[in-house]
């Protein structure tokens, strides 16, 4: 899956949020005992300015995303176990993973009024992946038949075709999809913004609609005062299965973290997203059972580049040399303490709450064993130069951590460890871009849709966009090609399953630790969860009158 | 007089000129590709980095690139759209600009009555106890580091005594924005008052006093014409340049305060790439410090007579 969305713009696959809400279950009837609800309620919570405009197929950093969910709903989403709900869909029906019928609920509606039809959806896809609109998402459509006509691979080529050809409308609410293979995963893909149907007045101008978007979702959008506010007021017509439980939702924009901190003590912003470095120490004390530290579906790795002359010449690195340098690392003591138990220990490369997420798939290559650790590095051959660099973004908080593990190599194998900070996240891409990394560098990964063939075809694969390190490998790939094509999901997971098992041998990243939620909400609101992605789920939150 | 500022306008054109091609060219050959970064961790292909870059004239000369931007600033008022959303620059720099020239404003005035005020009060009593007491303060106050005032300004109004909201809300009232305009002045305040303080006890001493005392003219008339004028020379050249850098240079006072002004957005544009935003407002910061020091300038005619411009 190439351009999804990127683990520093920490974002997510927006359906999970409002998955989750169905099967929120216990925990928000609990807490409802204290305050009445009141429907109309509207509150507030902490976001960033959107980076760009609001369409369904450019919305990928976490600020777009949160407000994205709220607006459109798609045809599926899923539930916490990974199972799939139906949304805005009757029906989601495969026999061979190739050929896709979708039936449509009837009666639903966008929020100018217009019926949510087949062609809807079809005409939406097709505008999201046509290259003449330019939307980062455009290659999630890249399953289905006909995709390389609208969206030709070579820089500056037309467009050979006006649809994709694989998408076809039967009546009014049912519609199929021929992918060019099996895609077992597509049904979870299906949960994605980019997937969402949009309105016959998008296509208008569609930039005033990025900016006064129209769904079909369980909130309308209201207003949006650029760089200080986003309103959206519940669309009371909804005939989802998440109906939003207040009246609406306010997105704050404020400048740092701290400052969105001091207005939730002070009453004045009812749920944040994250609490910044200088508040994570004291917020448990702060917020008492308010404070919210939960798991969620990303990783960060370190990961090698493969291209760079150090793993290179004059012969290609041994697996056991990185497997060394993993075992140097003291996670358990840098999780707790420089990162002040944000982070949690990873034991793979799948991330906790993804479908085939297994416990310990790296065995004992991610435990802290200086002997070992030494042992293994001179059995590879040790590492040339007996020198790493670990690249990173010197602007998203990263130095301390790179130093924290760069130390605990060096005292653990005397391998010397430098951190090579770029000044920003762009000069961190570029160098990337242009395979300029000199040893590793620090990689993040947030799921996409909760299945394991997201966290290892999708990074590992020879080619595969997310795979920057250049890492390569015929039998992996073969072994992911026939995962990524088996006829049912199932069977597919248990495959990347042994591939993950199997990625050991060849260490094509580092597993660092699991991203957890820190944030917390205000005494104003009660049933805030938070989805796979990180984000509040809307929906779910109740306002006390 | 005419012609000093017929020629001084004149002068600003190469000087707008060469600023915003040095700021222009600077923000291109940062490293870093705008375009890349809008899709992060995860890269998208080549095709849609070359359409977008397209559609967004980035794939032209910087030459090229510079002439655009520059003819459609000159002729339609135009700066260009924002890389990342979309909007025209000239809609976020009006949302931006009106607040910090609030901000700006208060901390103006803020500085202007204190510190003109404080400087009067320890030129006239230099050597004496209050004289004393006022450069002790401004030496603390030009110490503390600008986040450090910041801070404990919260946190004693703010958290302990509960006076005033910790950040400025999304209406910024005046009221809000008066912690602020504390923290941002007050570094300024204290030049200010000793600028003034300096320049009054010095010019107390000259022979034009003596002259004044002499003719047996009233005290106040003394101080307030005679002295306050000749001293307030240097003290309006430190305050003319000192707007621009208000404008300009809130990026931590807006920061700490949650203020979405003018700072926030120089900060965004830097580590976005986002070049048309940052030459655009670094044109119209330009324009108010040239429109500052020629207004400065002459001025100076105002306050002392033996100033003259052909």
């Amino acid at each position: 899956m190439r351009g999804a969305k990127s683990a520093k713009w920490v974002a997510g696959a927006i359906v999970v949020a409002l998955a989750a809400t169905a099967c929120g279950g216990s925990s928000d009837s609990g807490s409802d005992a204290k305050g009445e609800a009141d429907p109309n309620g509207i509150f507030s919570i902490e976001l960033g300015e959107p980076e760009k405009l609001l369409h369904t197929g450019d919305t990928m950093e976490s600020n777009g995303s949160a407000v994205m969910a709220g607006l459109f709903s798609t045809l599926v989403d899923y539930k916490a176990d990974g199972s799939l709900e139906m949304i805005n869909a009757e029906s989601v029906e495969t026999t061979d993973s190739k050929t896709w019928t979708v039936k449509l609920k009837k009666g639903w509606t966008f929020h100018d009024g217009t019926p949510v039809t087949a062609k809807s959806y079809v005409d939406a896809w097709n505008w999201n992946a046509n290259i003449n609109n330019a939307q980062g998402l455009s290659s999630w459509f890249a399953d289905i038949k006909g995709f390389d006509a609208l969206h030709p691979e070579k820089e500056g080529a037309k467009p050979t075709a006006e649809a994709m050809e694989g998408l076809k409308v039967v009546d009014d609410s049912t519609f199929t999809i021929d992918l060019k293979s099996a895609v077992p995963a597509f049904g979870h893909k299906l949960a994605y913004i980019v997937f969402a149907p949009l309105p016959a007045s998008f296509y208008k101008d569609a930039k005033a609609a990025g900016e006064k978007p129209v769904g079909n979702g369980p909130y309308k959008f209201d207003s949006w005062d650029h760089k200080k506010q986003i309103k959206i007021v519940r669309y009371d017509d909804y005939k989802g299965p998440n109906k939003a439980k207040n009246g609406g939702v306010l997105f704050k924009n404020y400048t740092t973290l701290e400052a969105a901190y001091e207005d939730l003590k002070s009453g004045n912003v009812d749920v944040l997203r994250q609490i910044g470095p200088k508040d994570l120490p004291v917020y448990r004390a702060d917020l008492g059972d308010r404070a919210v530290d939960q798991a969620y579906s990303a990783i960060q790795t370190l990961a090698i580049a493969f291209y760079a002359d150090q793993w290179k010449k004059p012969k290609q690195v041994d697996p056991k040399v990185i497997q060394g340098l993993s075992m140097a690392i003291d996670r358990a003591t840098i999780t707790k303490t420089v990162l002040q138990g944000t982070r949690e220990p990873a034991t793979g490369w799948v991330a906790k709450g993804v479908v085939g997420y297994q416990e310990n798939a790296a065995g004992d290559v991610t435990k802290f064993d200086p002997a070992k650790a030494k042992e293994l590095i001179k059995a590879g051959g040790g590492v040339p130069k007996n020198e790493i660099f670990i690249q990173f973004n010197a602007d998203g908080g990263h130095k301390e951590w790179v130093d924290a593990v760069c130390n605990s190599i060096t005292q653990a194998t005397a391998v010397k460890c430098t951190g090579d900070s770029k000044p920003d996240f762009q000069a961190d891409l570029t160098a990337r871009k242009s395979q300029q990394v000199k040893s590793i560098y620090r990689s993040g990964w947030v799921l996409d849709y909760p299945v394991n063939s997201n966290f290892v075809s999708d990074l590992f694969r020879t080619g595969a966009a997310g795979n920057q390190g250049g890492f390569s490998n015929k039998a992996l790939d073969a072994k992911i090609a026939a995962a990524d094509g088996a006829a049912t999901l199932d069977e597919s997971v248990k495959q990347f399953q042994a591939i993950e098992k199997d990625l050991v041998n060849y260490m094509p990243s580092i597993p660092l630790w699991y991203y957890k939620v820190n944030a917390g909400y205000s005494e104003k609101v009660s049933g805030v969860q938070y989805g796979q992605d990180g984000d509040p789920i809307l929906t779910g939150v109740e306002v006390k009158k | 007089m005419g012609r000093y500022v017929a020629r001084r306008l004149l002068q600003m054109i190469p000087v707008f000129l060469g600023t915003t091609f040095l700021i222009f060219f600077m923000v291109y050959s940062l490293p870093g590709d705008p375009v890349a970064g809008l899709f992060g961790d995860k890269g998208v292909d080549p095709a849609t980095l070359a359409a977008k870059r397209h559609e967004l004239g980035l794939d032209l000369p910087i030459w090229e690139q510079y002439w655009n931007y520059m003819t459609n600033i000159v002729l339609h008022f135009d700066f260009g759209n924002q890389i990342r959303n979309g909007r025209p620059v000239t809609e976020v720099l009006g949302d931006a600009f009106p607040i910090t020239l609030q901000l700006a404003a208060l901390a103006f005035a803020f500085e202007l009555i204190f510190g003109i005020g404080l400087g009067v009060i320890a030129g006239l009593r230099a050597g004496r106890l209050a004289d004393n007491a006022i450069l002790i303060f401004t030496l603390l106050i030009i110490s503390i580091p600008v986040f450090v005032l910041g801070f404990i300004i919260k946190m004693v109004f703010a958290f302990e005594l509960g006076w005033m909201a910790p950040n400025v809300s999304n209406e910024q009232k005046w009221s809000e924005l008066i912690a602020p305009a504390i923290v941002l002045g007050g570094l300024s305040l204290a030049y200010v008052a000793r600028l003034t303080r300096t320049s009054m006890a010095e010019n107390l001493r000259a022979d034009y006093m003596r002259t004044a005392v002499a003719k047996g003219l009233p005290r106040r008339r003394i101080i307030g014409v005679h002295l306050m004028r000749n001293s307030m020379i240097p003290v309006v050249t430190f305050l003319g340049t000192d707007i621009g850098a208000l404008m300009g240079g809130a990026v931590v006072t807006e920061g700490i305060f949650n203020v979405k002004g003018i700072g926030g957005v120089i900060y965004e544009s830097i580590s976005r790439r986002e070049g048309t935003t940052l030459v655009g407002l670094v044109t119209v910061l330009v324009l108010v410090y040239l429109a500052t020091s020629l207004l400065i300038d002459l001025l100076y005619a105002v306050l002392d007579p033996r100033i003259r411009y052909a």
